[in-house]
């Protein structure tokens, strides 16, 4: 674990640069993370994100494509042209939530 | 009198069942295992059916024969657990009533989840070989295929078994070799992940065997459908990979009953806390082997580490103590890699899988993460282990929790 600065704030992140503490998060973060992969964030990003701050907490894992569309109710191919190749784990990286678990 | 019923009477159900048979008054408890047919099957052995090692035959025995005496089956379809009152109901609306639960009814193969797997080619050019109709169906075909370009593929994780895609493709290579046709099979791994594997070390490791033995990957590919016209598979971002047969891994769900009982989760997985099983929400309902959402892999083995633990937690809880046998996440698996040879992986929760010796450091006679001969015939023995040893809960020689002895662990500067 180590800490990187980020628009003047320190921040926890793991080796992928991924945050690693929830709170540390804000929207004003969220927009240089998004920067940093080259995404502009829209209003259609920001609902994307939005949910899955939301549903983190309550669930105590990052949502899956699969969940984001199921419970999220968003269209999945929609996903792939807002968070283009791995939109998974881009959504995690500018939600600043862990990356989505891989299971073994 | 009590009854804990049990749901599922595969490899978790049953060996829950052999194991709490032991531990429970029978003057006190009932025990119930209800499941829809009579025939258990040695899930791992549907990988070898294909290429005509095993006979679907090898696999199959009545489940009766391995639930001890004072355990009763009922046969049935499950309609719905209904939790506030405390029973399931059947589909011939016969009703259980219980006071312990254990969902056990595993995790299955969905190939009407992606939209054109079912059509005219299923079983014809599109293929699975999680169920042993569709292994054999698969032999059928390859017995006299006579090449061209094998895409092996994975929908979605997580999967029963995900070691079982790669060790696969491991085999047709092998299989192909030795018919002396490789040369004209083309053979292509596509996976939603972003490598070989799930996890980093392990992940290089079979990767780099995928490339010796000349298998292309493609990685990050979220199936969208299945154009079985054109046979090909076309992803969500619109990439397209053709083939001439297709050996997929359909998406996996567990019981459809779960999410109808209100149950499950959007897979419906039944959320528990992963230490004991116990059923989020329910203090008399757990999920054992793959039918719970633990995060670790969907095997038979975490099924049967997790319960030596869960036994003896199950008996504190009823009588109201605290568990205190703690699950890990601790599993192992033979990879088969073709030609005689295999590999082991051991890993839980919180370690990936490791390069090293198992289960004595130093000596094994396991290697972890390499090829090895007798890695080879730990996992075609482990057939009779499971019939003679695991299912009735006989004393085996690994321990339930994972131990770092013997494995290599690479240190960062």
């Amino acid at each position: 674990m180590t800490t990187a600065t980020i628009n003047g704030s320190e921040v926890h992140v793991d080796a992928e640069g991924f945050l690693t503490d929830y709170d540390e998060w804000t929207e004003e973060l969220a927009q240089v993370l998004a920067a940093n992969i080259g995404i502009e964030l829209t209003d259609e990003h920001w609902d994307v994100i939005r949910f899955l701050r939301e549903d983190f907490p309550r669930q105590g894992e990052t949502a899956t494509i699969r969940r984001t569309s199921t419970v999220g109710g968003f269209d999945t191919k929609r996903l792939f042209v807002l968070f283009p190749k791995k939109p998974a784990k881009k959504m995690a990286y500018i939600a600043g939530l862990p990356k989505p678990r891989g299971c073994v | 009198m009590k009854r804990l019923l049990i749901l599922g009477g595969g490899t978790a159900g049953t060996m829950a069942a052999n194991r709490l048979r032991k531990r429970l008054d029978r003057a006190e408890w009932e025990i119930t295992v209800v499941d829809q047919n009579e025939a258990h099957v040695y899930q791992p052995g549907n990988l070898f059916v294909p290429f005509g090692i095993y006979e679907p035959n090898d696999l199959v025995k009545p489940r009766r024969r391995f639930l001890p005496e004072g355990v009763e089956l009922v046969l049935g379809e499950i309609d719905r657990v209904e939790p506030e009152d405390n029973r399931v109901v059947l589909a011939d609306e016969r009703v259980l009533a219980y006071d312990y639960l254990i969902i056990a009814t595993g995790t299955s193969p969905r190939p009407d989840q992606t939209p054109g797997m079912l059509g005219p080619q299923w079983r014809k050019s599109i293929h699975e070989f999680y169920t042993l109709e569709g292994a054999t169906a698969l032999a059928d075909t390859l017995a006299d295929w006579q090449g061209g370009r094998m895409v092996v593929h994975i929908v979605d994780m997580p999967i029963k078994c995900p070691v079982a895609p790669l060790e696969f493709t491991f085999l047709a290579d092998a299989f192909f070799t030795e018919r002396a046709m490789r040369d004209r099979v083309e053979l292509v791994f596509v996976t939603p992940l972003d490598g070989a594997f799930t996890k980093p070390i392990a992940s290089k490791h079979l990767g780099g065997i995928l490339e010796e033995r000349g298998v292309s990957l493609e990685s990050d590919f979220m199936v969208e459908r299945i154009d079985a016209d054109a046979k090909t598979l076309v992803s969500f971002d619109e990439r397209e990979v053709p083939f001439d047969l297709l050996v997929t891994i359909p998406l996996n769900m567990g019981a459809d009953y779960v999410a109808r009982s209100g149950l499950g989760d959007d897979l419906n997985y039944v959320p528990v806390d992963k230490q004991t099983l116990l059923a989020k929400g329910y203090d008399n309902i757990f999920a054992l082997g793959d039918a719970s959402d633990i995060p670790t892999s969907k095997a038979g083995s975490v099924a049967h580490f997790s319960i030596e633990l869960f036994e003896d937690n199950f008996i504190s809880h009823i009588h109201g103590r605290p568990m205190t046998k703690l699950f890990d996440g601790h599993a192992n698996c033979f990879i088969e890699s073709g030609h005689g040879k295999g590999m082991l992986i051991d890993f839980n929760y919180d370690t990936e899988p490791l390069p090293g010796k198992y289960p004595l450091p130093g000596f094994g006679p396991f290697s972890l993460l390499r090829e090895s001969e007798a890695n080879h015939w730990g996992k075609m023995t482990f057939r009779w282990v499971y019939w003679n040893l695991l299912l009735t809960g006989k004393e085996m020689p690994f321990e339930p929790l994972m131990s770092m002895a013997g494995k290599e662990v690479e240190v960062h500067a």
